[in-house]
């Protein structure tokens, strides 16, 4: 990105200067080096951002943002409903809550180490992935609907999990307003057994170690120590969502003419909150929100099973899930009044602080688990939440961020050679697609430490661990 | 000449080309484009046919409809597509029909899933007297 375009306010921050029909600025977190690395799309992306009605404050970029379709990835904003605000297909994505869910075990590495290929081996089976793939629940006789409107709790009702793991899900693993008469047929029929289910692309499921500790007393409360195996996993709301998405860049494309809104990018469309649209996307939204936290909460039950069938004494907990393309209704504080406000983050993490009602009580002093996926092979982030006066609604990176496309990936690296070159360095790789392999490897991602790094830099969360892989399924 | 599909550099998901002497061809071209990135479609064999209407706004947002149709109903059926035709092409409608067979893992080389086809870069152009018509798709 061209650097003289933008403004300087602070270590790691920059401002895209208010211009033309710009309701706000831009604000991009992230140092020299991730700045100028970032393309030209992302300036462009967030000046449109900055136009949709209704925004407030600023339209925020993440470090490991880049060109998205609409937002940037890595993009955040917030839409004031009682000011025309919108809701837009573009700031939430066709893989509707997408997210990452982190378990603890109190296993260590010297317990796994000996028996890590069986434990890969046996969550590779367990865990359906990639193309076509098809989960173990058959959601027949109408009970997709009690997916959509009771989330992850119907799902532990069907004896999938623990009520535990309910408590250490944003939201509880529900989330209100969601009424599958928004939702297509066609969405509805794409579902079929997907539940339970990771996808393929970036999705994953990585067992890993604990192998740096930043903040041993939130640690602590975390539950997290040194050398300590946690399996983490990354997916989202599968075709259902999709489709959802799908059918709402078409609804909000009429809507925005309908409204005569003022868009710069077709895939910017969208429509006001208070709109018949509006609420009908949102509540569609809401309905892909819940089927992501039921996903998820499948395959913790399938992982949990997995680690018990190698180590049976294993005590497998849910530390925390959260999404990162989400759009939701969250209270937030604008020149010390408190609004609420529609929260689109676009590949970005909530990341709630301190004391925020909507934290479970044993994270309420340390503030909300922050979790940020690696590329294959290398290091992820557990973070805790701050929020601080300009900082972006509670909102941080959500992974390294691409910086070289899959086309060009495929050319420099094959997945069988990523997959020995791991293997030397003892990361056990299984995959349903070496091409896919190929696609994700690391070096397609910039260097996730110097992402983590601004963000605990500018005080938007801190680092609490450092977990490495010993193993990572790949869709 | 017949429907052909080339790609373009995108940094996270996957630009894909559809080409043609026809609008219809360069279509044609895209949706193979598109099932290309999902498995090798010389590996599938066109034995079922599935009928596919649709309509949209404009010959844009027809384009787009025409792709996310296309992947749907494949998701629908549980299959992957290799070859489609067009019979009907107007601004704003579309019929054809799309061959594939059963996905299987083995045999068609799975790559990636594509989530949807987005209007991001999204352009429909007569280029040296050949259809090009251009977007984004989701993986």
């Amino acid at each position: 990105m061209d650097l003289e375009r933008l403004k300087k306010i602070g270590d790691n921050v920059w401002e895209i200067p208010k211009s033309g029909d710009m309701l706000v600025n831009g604000r991009i977190f992230g140092s020299y080096e991730l700045v100028l690395g970032m393309d030209d799309k992302v300036y462009e992306q967030t000046s449109n951002v900055a136009c949709l009605p209704g925004i407030q404050k600023f339209a925020a970029v993440m470090p490991d943002a880049h060109w998205g379709y609409g937002f940037p990835i890595g993009g955040v904003a917030a839409f004031d409903p009682e000011n025309g605000g919108v809701v837009s297909v573009g700031g939430v994505g066709f893989d509707v809550n997408c997210g990452v869910r982190s378990l603890t075990t109190n296993l260590t590495v010297n317990d796994v180490k000996p028996k890590l290929s069986t434990l890969v081996d046996v969550l590779f089976d367990m865990v359906p992935a990639g193309l076509g793939s098809r989960g173990e629940i058959a959601l027949a006789g109408g009970k997709i609907y009690d997916v959509l409107t009771d989330g992850a709790p119907w799902i532990v009702e069907q004896g999938y999990g623990t009520k535990e793991d309910l408590t250490f899900i944003e939201e509880g693993g529900v989330i209100a307003g969601a009424d599958p008469e928004n939702v297509s047929e066609t969405a509805i029929k794409r579902e079929k057994r997907q539940v339970g289910t990771l996808g393929s692309g970036n999705h994953y499921l990585e067992v890993q170690y604990v192998d740096q500790i930043y903040n041993q007393s939130i640690a602590e409360k975390f539950g997290l120590s040194m050398n300590q195996i946690i399996i983490s996993f990354h997916c989202g709301s599968r075709a259902l969502g999709h489709q959802i998405g799908t059918d709402y860049l078409k609804i909000l494309a009429g809507a925005s003419r309908k409204y005569d809104l003022p868009i710069r990018e077709r895939e910017l469309v969208c429509a006001p909150i208070h709109s018949p649209e509006g609420e009908k996307y949102f509540s569609a939204v809401n309905c892909a929100t819940n089927y992501a936290f039921a996903n998820r909460q499948v395959i913790a039950h399938l992982a949990r099973k997995g680690v018990n069938k190698v180590f049976p004494d294993a005590d497998v907990k849910t530390l925390y899930d959260v999404g990162h393309n989400t759009c939701k209704v969250e209270r937030h504080k604008l020149n010390g009044k408190t609004k609420t406000l529609y929260v689109h983050r676009k590949g970005a993490t909530r990341a709630f602080g301190k004391g925020r009602d909507e934290l479970p009580e044993s994270y309420k002093g340390a503030g909300q688990p922050v979790l940020i996926g690696g590329s294959m092979g290398t290091a992820s982030y557990i973070l805790a939440g701050l929020e601080k006066e300009g900082g972006a609604f509670a909102s941080v990176c959500h992974g390294a961020g691409r910086v070289m496309s899959r086309t060009k990936a495929k050319k420099l690296w094959q997945g069988e050679g990523i997959v020995k070159e791991l293997g030397a360095r003892g990361i056990i790789i299984k995959t349903h697609s070496m091409r896919g392999v190929a696609e994700e490897a690391p070096g397609s991602y910039k260097p996730i430490e110097k992402v983590v790094d601004v963000i605990d830099a500018t005080g938007l969360a801190a680092k609490v661990v450092r977990v490495r892989p010993l193993g990572c399924i790949k869709g | 000449m017949a429907a052909s599909f080339d790609y373009f550099e995108h940094v996270a998901d996957i630009g894909v080309i559809g080409i043609g002497d026809t609008l219809a061809e360069a279509f044609v071209g895209g949706a193979q484009g598109l099932f290309n990135v999902m498995v090798d479609i010389d590996q599938v064999d066109g034995t079922r046919c599935i009928d596919i209407t649709c309509s949209a706004f404009d010959i844009q947002e027809l384009y787009i409809e025409w792709l996310n149709t296309l992947l749907a109903k494949a998701d629908i059926n549980g299959m992957v597509f290799c070859r489609f035709t067009i019979d009907q092409l107007t601004e704003n409608t579309l019929h054809g029909h799309a061959f594939g067979e059963t996905i299987n893992a083995m045999k068609h080389h799975i790559k990636t899933e594509v989530k949807g086809a987005t209007y991001s870069m999204l352009s429909i152009e007569k280029v040296n007297d050949k259809f090009v018509v251009k977007c984004v798709v989701d993986v």
